[in-house]
C-alpha cells in the first residue's frame, strides 16, 4: 500500500484529504487504480502528472517501482524555458 | 542493459575542460544557417493578417478581392484549419492561437495568412482582406481581469481545483496550493512579520532571432519543413496533428538558433506555413517581423503576488504564505501554479503555504520564459525575506543561511531533498571578494537566492564510428548555448579518443526517435546520459570485433584509453588495438560499427544558485547601472565550463533587464504600444559590468558525472538581487518590477514629500 500526497489542485478529487492510500507496485498502477477510484482524476492525468518517488522526480516512467513505504508525491509536470 | 544514472566520482581526463565549440567557426563567420537563411527553389512568400483589436467577434473575413490579385497562390483562414484536436483542450488552444476561429483573443491574433510570389505582393494581398469584427470588451491586467466587472473571455472556463464546482465562467482558470505545516500557528510564533503586494511586468525572452520556417507539402502527403526552434520533433508532432498527417511523413529540420529561451518551444506559424504549401503546391517562406514576435509570440506572465513572512529576532522563519496570480494570455494555463511550487524552496520552512491563481487576459499566449515562473515568485520572497532581515536587525546572508535548506528537508513543494547546493552558494556569497569591496555614493549591494527543478525526458542519440576511426554523434536536442561541445567532449571521455575525433549534429526528425525539446535546462543532462549510454554500446560492438580481430572469446576483451586489450594474460598477448584500426576492418569483422541508446531521463538534479549585485542610482534622474555582478550556482558537473560560464552570465543579463528596464506596455485600447527593441529596452554589452561567475559542483546523484541542469536557475535571483542592491543604495524598497527610471525617481520624490 502506496501513501500517495497529493498537490493542492487535485485534493478535491479526494475530498479534500492531502494524500490518499492506493495499492499500486508501480507508476503505472497506481496512475490505474487512481483513475478507477477517483475518475475525476483522468483529465490530469491525461495532461500529464509527474511523480516524484523518495526525492527523485518521473515524468514518464510507467515500470518505476514504488517500494514500501516510499515518500511520494503527485507533482505538476514541469515546463522549462 | 539500461545505464547505470548513480553517481561514481569518476576521474576525467577531457570533461571539464574547455575546447572550442564545434559550431563557433560557421557561427562567427556567417556561414551558420538560421530559420530564414534557407531558400527552396520555387518558394512562396507568407505574411500573416492579424487583429488590431484586444477581443473581438469574427463576424465575417472576405478573401475575394485579395484571391484576384496576381501573384497571389494562396490564403488560408481557419476553414483551412478544421478542428482535428478531438476534444484535447491543449491542442485545441494551440491551433486557435495559431489562427483565430470565433473570436479573437488578442492584439495580434492571427485571422488570415497569404503566400505569394513575393513580399510586396502578399502586403497588398493582406490589404485587400476584410474582417468584419464585432468589437468586445477587453480586459489585459492580471488583477483587474479578476474583478467580478471583467469580461469574460472565454464562457467554458470554470475554475477548477475548488469545491464546491463554480457554476459561472471566470478569467480564473485554476487554484492550487502547496506546502506543509500550520501557517497561521506559524505567523502567531513570529515577532516580525512582512506584508507586500508584488507585482511584476510582462517581458519577452528577447531572442534575436524571429520565428522563421520555410514548409513544402507535396500533393502526395509528404512534407518538409525547415524551422528554428528548441524542439523539432515536438514541432512535427504537434504540426502533423493539428493537419491531420502522419507524422512519419512530416521530416522537420531544425536551422541554428538565435536565441528561444522557452520561446521557441511553441508552435505559432509553422502550421499555417505548411497548410498554406499544402494549398498552394508550393514551398512557403514564413518570417515572423520584430514587431510579430512582441505582439503575437509567446512573452511571459505579467504577475501579482501577496507575500507574507514571519520571523522570530533570532531569525528562524515561522511561516510564510504567498498567493500568486500570473496570466497565462488570452489561453487558460498553469503558471502560477510553478510560480508557488518553486518560490519558497530554498528555504527549510516547518510552516509553509504558496497559493496559485491562473489568470486569462487579452494578451497573447504566454509561453515558458527560462525557469518560467519562478524569477517573479523569487522576486517577491527574497525581496520579503531582505526586508525581513533589516528588521531583525540581522546580515541578510546570514540570515539566509540559518533558514537553508539542506539534505533531508522538506521541500515546500512536496519531497525531501537530497544533496543540494543551495547553503553552499550561500557560504560562497558570504565569502566571496565581492561582498567586502567597498560601495561608492548613491551605490548599494543587494543578494538573493534562486531555485528550479530542471528534468530529463525522452532522448535518444546514435553513435557511429566512421571507416577512418573518428566518430559521429548524432542527437535530437537543440543545441542552444554549446551542448555540441559538451556532448562531444562526453563522448570522447567514454570512447577515450580526442575531443577533436568526435562530430556532433543535430539529427532531423527522420533520422533519430522522438526527442523532447530542449527546454528544461535538460539538454547536456538527459542528451548526456544518452550519449554516454551509446558509447558504452559502441564499445561493446569495438571489443566484440577486436575479438574476432584476434580470434578470441568478446569477454575476454577489455576498452582502455581508446584500445581493446586482452583482459588479461589468459586472454592472449596481443598489442593493443586502436579505434581507428578496429574501424578500417570495419568491412570484414561484420559492418558498420554504431552504439545507440534510447531513454527517459529520470532524476534531474534540482538546481540553486546565489546572486550578488551592485547598483549605482542617480537620484535626480531615477537612472540605475549595475555596476558589479556575481553569479554563484551549483553546476552539478560542468562538463564544458566556458558554456555553464556562459549559461550564468546569460541568465543574469536577461535578468537584470527583466529588473531594470523590460515591459509590455498596453495602452487602454487593449493593443500593445512598445512591440520593437527601441522602446522595449533589452540590456547590450556597453549596460553591464562584466558579469563574474563561481561555478560550485555538487554531484547529482542521478548523473554518473553528477550533471545537474544549468541553464535556467541564473535568471531567478536577479529580480530581487537588484531590487535588494537598490533599496541599500536609496532606501526605497521598490515592490514593482521593472524598476525602471519614471518609477525610482517617483518613489525617490515620494520619500522626499
Amino acid at each position: 500500500m502506496a501513501e500517495v500526497h497529493l498537490w493542492g489542485a487535485l485534493r478535491p478529487i479526494v475530498g479534500g484529504a492531502l494524500s490518499v492510500s492506493v495499492e499500486a507496485k508501480n507508476i503505472r498502477e497506481l496512475f490505474k487504480t487512481l483513475a478507477e477510484q477517483y475518475p475525476a482524476f483522468e483529465p490530469h492525468l491525461q495532461r500529464g502528472i509527474a511523480v516524484s518517488i523518495n526525492g527523485k522526480i518521473y515524468r514518464d516512467t510507467w515500470d518505476q517501482a514504488l517500494p514500501e513505504g516510499a515518500e511520494i508525491y503527485l507533482l505538476p509536470r514541469i515546463p522549462g524555458g | 542493459m539500461p545505464l547505470d544514472t548513480n553517481f561514481t566520482n569518476q576521474k576525467f581526463k577531457q570533461v571539464g575542460t574547455r575546447p572550442l565549440r564545434p559550431d563557433g567557426v560557421d557561427k562567427v563567420t556567417g556561414r551558420a544557417k538560421y530559420g530564414a537563411d534557407y531558400n527552396a527553389p520555387g518558394q512562396l512568400i507568407a505574411l500573416v493578417l492579424r487583429s488590431p483589436h484586444a477581443h473581438a467577434r469574427i463576424k465575417k473575413i472576405d478573401t475575394s478581392k485579395a484571391e484576384k490579385l496576381a501573384g497571389v497562390k494562396a490564403i488560408i483562414t481557419s476553414a483551412d484549419l478544421p478542428d482535428l484536436t478531438a476534444g484535447d483542450r491543449g491542442m485545441r488552444d494551440m491551433l486557435e492561437n495559431c489562427m483565430a476561429r470565433k473570436k479573437v483573443l488578442y492584439d495580434g491574433h492571427a485571422v488570415a495568412a497569404v503566400a505569394a510570389i513575393d513580399q510586396t505582393t502578399a502586403r497588398k494581398a493582406l490589404k485587400l482582406i476584410q474582417v468584419d469584427y464585432e468589437i468586445l470588451p477587453h480586459v489585459t491586467d492580471v488583477d483587474e481581469a479578476l474583478k467580478p466587472s471583467a469580461p469574460v473571455i472565454h464562457n467554458d472556463i470554470f475554475t477548477e481545483g475548488v469545491e464546491p464546482k463554480p457554476t459561472k465562467p471566470s478569467n480564473n482558470n485554476k487554484r492550487a496550493s502547496f506546502g506543509h505545516g500550520d501557517i497561521e500557528q506559524g505567523f502567531r510564533e513570529a515577532d516580525i512579520i512582512v506584508e507586500h503586494t508584488y507585482k511584476t511586468e510582462q517581458t519577452h525572452q528577447g531572442y534575436i532571432e524571429p520565428h522563421a520556417c520555410v514548409a513544402n507539402v507535396s500533393p502526395d502527403g509528404q512534407g518538409e519543413l525547415w524551422v528554428c526552434t528548441q524542439g523539432h520533433f515536438v514541432y512535427r508532432n504537434q504540426c502533423a496533428a493539428l493537419l491531420g498527417m502522419d507524422i512519419s511523413k512530416l521530416r522537420v529540420t531544425a536551422s541554428e538558433i538565435g536565441g528561444g529561451f522557452g520561446g521557441k518551444t511553441h508552435i505559432w506559424t509553422e502550421p499555417l506555413a505548411l497548410a498554406l504549401s499544402r494549398k498552394a503546391n508550393r514551398p512557403v517562406k514564413l518570417t515572423m517581423s520584430r514587431e510579430e514576435v512582441f505582439r503575437c509570440s509567446g512573452p511571459t506572465s505579467s504577475t501579482s503576488i501577496d507575500m507574507k513572512i514571519g520571523a522570530k529576532r533570532d531569525g528562524t522563519i515561522t511561516a510564510a504564505h504567498g498567493v500568486l496570480r500570473y496570466h497565462g494570455g488570452a489561453f487558460p494555463a498553469t503558471w502560477a501554479e510553478f510560480g508557488a511550487m518553486t518560490a519558497f524552496a530554498c528555504y527549510d520552512l516547518k510552516n509553509v503555504k504558496g497559493e496559485s491563481i491562473e489568470v486569462i487576459v487579452n494578451r497573447p499566449k504566454t509561453a515558458a520564459y527560462r525557469a518560467p515562473s519562478a524569477p517573479m515568485a523569487a522576486f517577491a520572497v527574497e525581496s520579503a525575506i531582505d526586508e525581513l532581515a533589516k528588521k531583525i536587525g540581522m546580515d541578510a546572508v546570514e540570515l539566509r543561511i540559518k533558514n537553508a535548506a539542506k539534505q533531508g528537508t522538506q521541500s515546500s513543494y512536496g519531497p525531501v531533498y537530497g544533496p543540494i547546493g543551495i547553503g553552499a552558494t550561500l557560504e560562497a556569497a558570504k565569502n566571496h571578494a565581492h561582498m567586502k569591496a567597498p560601495l561608492g555614493k548613491n551605490q548599494g549591494r543587494g543578494m538573493a537566492c534562486g531555485f528550479w527543478f530542471n528534468f530529463g525526458g525522452q532522448t535518444c542519440c546514435d553513435i557511429n564510428v566512421t571507416p577512418d576511426g573518428t566518430v559521429t554523434v548524432a542527437v535530437g536536442t537543440i543545441d542552444v548555448g554549446g551542448s555540441r561541445a559538451s556532448i562531444g567532449l562526453m563522448a570522447a571521455e567514454e570512447l577515450g579518443i580526442s575531443y577533436e575525433d568526435v562530430r556532433v549534429v543535430i539529427a532531423d526528425t527522420s533520422s533519430l526517435g522522438h526527442n523532447d525539446m530542449t527546454d528544461g535546462s535538460r539538454g547536456t543532462f538527459s542528451t548526456g546520459l544518452a550519449t554516454i549510454a551509446a558509447a558504452r554500446n559502441a564499445i561493446k560492438v569495438l571489443c566484440a570485433r577486436a575479438a574476432k580481430m584476434w580470434d578470441i572469446p568478446e569477454d575476454a576483451v577489455v576498452w582502455e584509453d581508446g584500445h581493446a586489450k586482452p583482459a588479461g594474460t589468459n586472454a592472449g598477448n596481443f598489442p593493443p588495438l586502436s579505434i581507428k584500426e578496429i574501424a578500417a576492418a570495419a568491412g570484414n569483422t561484420g559492418g558498420p560499427i554504431a552504439g545507440h541508446n534510447e531513454l527517459v531521463a529520470d532524476g534531474a538534479g534540482v538546481s540553486f544558485a546565489t546572486h550578488i549585485c551592485d547598483i549605482e542610482v542617480d537620484p535626480e534622474t531615477g537612472r540605475s547601472t549595475v555596476k558589479r555582478y556575481t553569479v554563484i550556482q551549483d553546476a552539478g558537473k560542468a562538463i564544458h565550463p566556458s558554456y555553464v560560464e556562459g549559461q550564468y552570465q546569460g541568465g543574469a543579463a536577461q535578468g537584470i533587464g527583466w529588473a531594470l528596464n523590460e515591459e509590455y506596455i498596453y495602452g487602454k485600447d487593449g493593443r500593445l504600444q512598445n512591440a520593437g527593441f527601441l522602446d522595449y529596452r533589452i540590456p547590450v554589452c556597453s549596460d553591464l559590468p562584466f558579469i563574474d561567475t563561481m561555478i560550485l559542483e555538487i554531484p547529482n546523484p542521478n548523473h554518473p558525472y553528477g550533471v545537474r541542469g544549468v541553464g535556467e536557475t541564473s535568471i531567478v535571483p536577479p529580480l530581487a538581487a537588484v531590487a535588494n542592491a537598490m533599496s541599500n543604495a536609496v532606501g526605497i524598497r521598490l515592490t514593482h518590477i521593472p524598476m525602471s527610471p519614471p518609477r525610482v525617481l517617483k518613489a525617490i520624490s515620494a520619500r522626499k514629500h
